[in-house]
């Protein structure tokens, strides 16, 4: 792999819709290809996607690739990789990128190794320096970062949601859409998705939102989580927590924060009783701001926080809704 | 019923952040004075969830394959006294320096070579490098299918009906056997080694193979097979200044806040 002029990008889509890391990996795709020339492809499986295409385009893509077909209704490694591999032997790129999330961390091994190559995954920083394309990715649960670049070609990689800026959407933006057939033989996937079991309690809006309360093994139990939703509601935000919390049953898997749970990006993240272990910060070391609350003045948290309170968050939290309802007054 | 589950020994993943250091130059991590080597902790969890899949099928058995140096021998005596009934080491230093793709080949040759194996079980990801990509890797170098993030497997009628977590839930998946499964830490509590099982873990098979064994060339494996060239690693730095906020109780602490966030226009 020299350079990195002709870009494959797998998109996502969900409900029709690319989901937005799609964008941010078109925004990186579209900045290294600028600065050789080159190409930003990318490739949609899916079944209903109605203007998933032109999106893509919109954000920065200059070749879609769209195959709508029913049996992609329900991603599956097995029904995703003959005709993904297909479109990479079209394309031939340099490098494929895919988004770091349970689909793509799924996908791109396999991908990877039906090319014979290897892949990095979970990459935050991306750049083209000497002809090579050097690939940053954080390692021993977020404690230390390693670079790294691939012999063999295409490189890919899988990209962390909210470390690279989409472009703006342009709607008259020219590309090229090639609505394509399927070369999938429905008996070659043997693996068969019996049923969808959605979480209820929205995790999703944990993503988007603006501030995000995150409570851990200081919330001392659903109690505490009781607390911090209503912090986060007079707040407008949603409500995050440590794998500690997550596994002691407080608080739903989806709101899990760090290295094997959720990355989160918002303005504010209140850090309520929560250690700060490495693997945690992984998952919100974007944070425009942090602040802690932690009754222990060493705990790691306060080393990536702007703002700190050391106390009891029992006794601080609801003082904090007191003044938060005041203000809002 | 025959299972393999995949490994490796690691620095333990917890340690302080405070005491983590890198040697630059060598491009490794510093072992701290006094510490061994554990067990992943997601391939723990999948050391269980095979464990829960015999102690269900009332028979099988569990061998624990992994790819390191001498060192990993701690970790497998740990496997043994857990439960797995035999192990597999391969040790070669051709083996070294190698990335995902060798480890991975290494692997899938050894299971190919043990032959009969039913379900491959590793963990989502080494808790040391975070790749998440040796266990689908071995998948696919071997033909089998694959399901990442298990949090729960059940076998009947000689299919493998899995729970993969998701970010929003989990969904239910039916595999053939056999098959690859990675395991997350979904599935819980690890149990802990039993006295009976230690007294056994002795007794167990060990077995040791080098790569001419396995029936790899070395320019296959390690640095040479290796397509992956670490550039760099370093702890990256953060110079955030933490500004504690004063005050006599929780009311003046909360107020004081309150006040910083809604004049930064955070709130
Ligand atoms: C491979 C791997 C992956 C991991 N992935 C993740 C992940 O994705 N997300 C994640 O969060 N963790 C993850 N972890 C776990 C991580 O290492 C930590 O164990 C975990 O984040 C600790 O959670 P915690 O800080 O809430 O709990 P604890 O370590 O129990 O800390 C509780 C904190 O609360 C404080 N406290 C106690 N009482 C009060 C009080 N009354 N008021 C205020 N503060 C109080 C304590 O001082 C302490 O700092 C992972 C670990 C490994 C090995
Ligand atoms: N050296 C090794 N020996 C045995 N199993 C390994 C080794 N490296 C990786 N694995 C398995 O593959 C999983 C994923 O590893 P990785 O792709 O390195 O994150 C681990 O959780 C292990 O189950």
């Amino acid at each position: 792999m020299k350079n990195a002029s002709n870009l494959f990008v797998v998109a996502e889509v969900v409900d029709g819709h690319p989901v937005g890391l799609c964008h941010e990996m078109l925004g990186l795709a579209r900045a290294l290809a600028d600065r050789s020339g080159g190409t930003v492809h990318a490739g949609v499986l899916g079944s209903g996607l109605g203007g998933a295409g032109e999106d893509l385009i919109a954000h920065g893509a200059d070749t879609v690739r769209v195959i709508d077909a029913p049996i992609f209704a329900q991603y599956q490694a097995d029904a995703w990789l003959p005709d993904l591999h297909a479109m990479i032997g079209q394309v031939r790129p340099d490098a494929v990128m895919i988004g770091h999330t349970p689909l793509g961390a799924d996908l791109a091994p396999r991908l990877a190794f039906r090319l014979g190559t290897n892949v990095a995954t979970g990459c935050n920083h991306v750049r083209v320096e000497g002809g090579k394309l050097l690939l940053t990715r954080p390692c021993y649960g977020g404690k230390a970062e390693e670079v790294v670049s691939m012999l063999s070609s295409p490189a890919l990689f899988t990209v962390k949601p909210k470390c690279f800026q989409p472009c703006p959407k342009q709607d008259n933006r020219g590309g090229e859409l090639v609505r394509m057939d399927s070369i999938l033989d429905p008996a070659s996937v043997r693996t068969k998705v019996r049923e969808v079991r959605r979480d209820a309690s929205d995790g999703a809006r944990l993503e988007s939102a603006r501030i995000v309360v995150a409570g851990g093994g200081g919330m001392k139990g659903v109690r505490g989580f009781e607390l911090a939703g209503r912090l986060a509601d007079a707040l407008g935000g949603a409500v995050g927590a440590s794998r500690v919390a997550c596994d002691l049953g407080w608080c739903p898997p989806s709101r899990q924060v760090g290295l094997s749970g959720k990355t989160v990006a918002p303005e504010l993240y209140i850090a309520i009783g929560i250690s700060g272990a490495a693997q945690h910060v992984a998952g919100c070391a974007n944070a425009k701001t942090i602040v802690a609350i932690n009754t222990d003045p060493d705990a790691p948290i306060f080393r990536y926080s702007k703002y700190g309170i050391v106390g009891d968050c029992h006794q601080l939290m609801p003082a904090l809704i007191d003044k938060i309802e005041a203000l809002r007054k | 019923m025959k299972i393999v589950v995949c490994v490796k020994a690691i620095p333990d993943p917890e340690i302080a952040a405070s005491i983590f250091r890198v040697d630059e130059a060598a491009k490794r991590m510093v072992p701290l004075p006094g510490t061994r080597s554990v067990m992943s902790p997601f391939d723990e969890q999948a050391l269980e969830l095979a464990l829960r899949i015999r102690d269900a099928l009332g028979e099988g058995s569990i061998t624990l394959l992994t790819l390191g140096a001498e060192t990993t021998r701690s970790i497998v005596k740990h496997g043994l006294s857990l439960g797995a009934d035999d192990a597999l080491m391969l040790v070669d230093p051709v083996f070294d320096d190698g990335d995902s793709y060798t480890t991975a080949r290494a692997l899938a040759a050894a299971i190919q070579r043990m032959g009969g194996v039913d379900l491959i079980l590793t963990g989502r990801q080494a808790a040391d490098g975070d790749c998440g990509v040796v266990g689908c890797g071995i998948a696919e170098l071997l033909g089998l299918p694959a399901v990442t993030f298990a949090m729960d497997i059940v076998v009947t009628d000689g299919m493998l009906v899995i729970e993969r977590a998701l970010g929003e839930g989990s969904e239910i998946i039916e595999a053939p056997m056999p098959a690859v499964v990675t395991v997350s830490h979904e599935v819980g509590k690890v149990r802990y080694a039993s006295l009976r099982e230690t007294m056994k873990a002795a007794r167990k098979p060990v077995t040791a193979w080098s790569a001419e064994q396995l029936g790899l060339d070395a320019s296959e494996l390690g640095t040479r097979g290796a397509r992956r060239v670490l550039e760099r690693l370093y702890v990256p730095v953060n110079d955030v200044q933490c500004e504690y906020m004063v005050g006599e109780t929780p009311e003046e602490l909360a107020g004081n806040l309150v006040e910083r966030l809604h004049a930064a226009r955070l709130i």
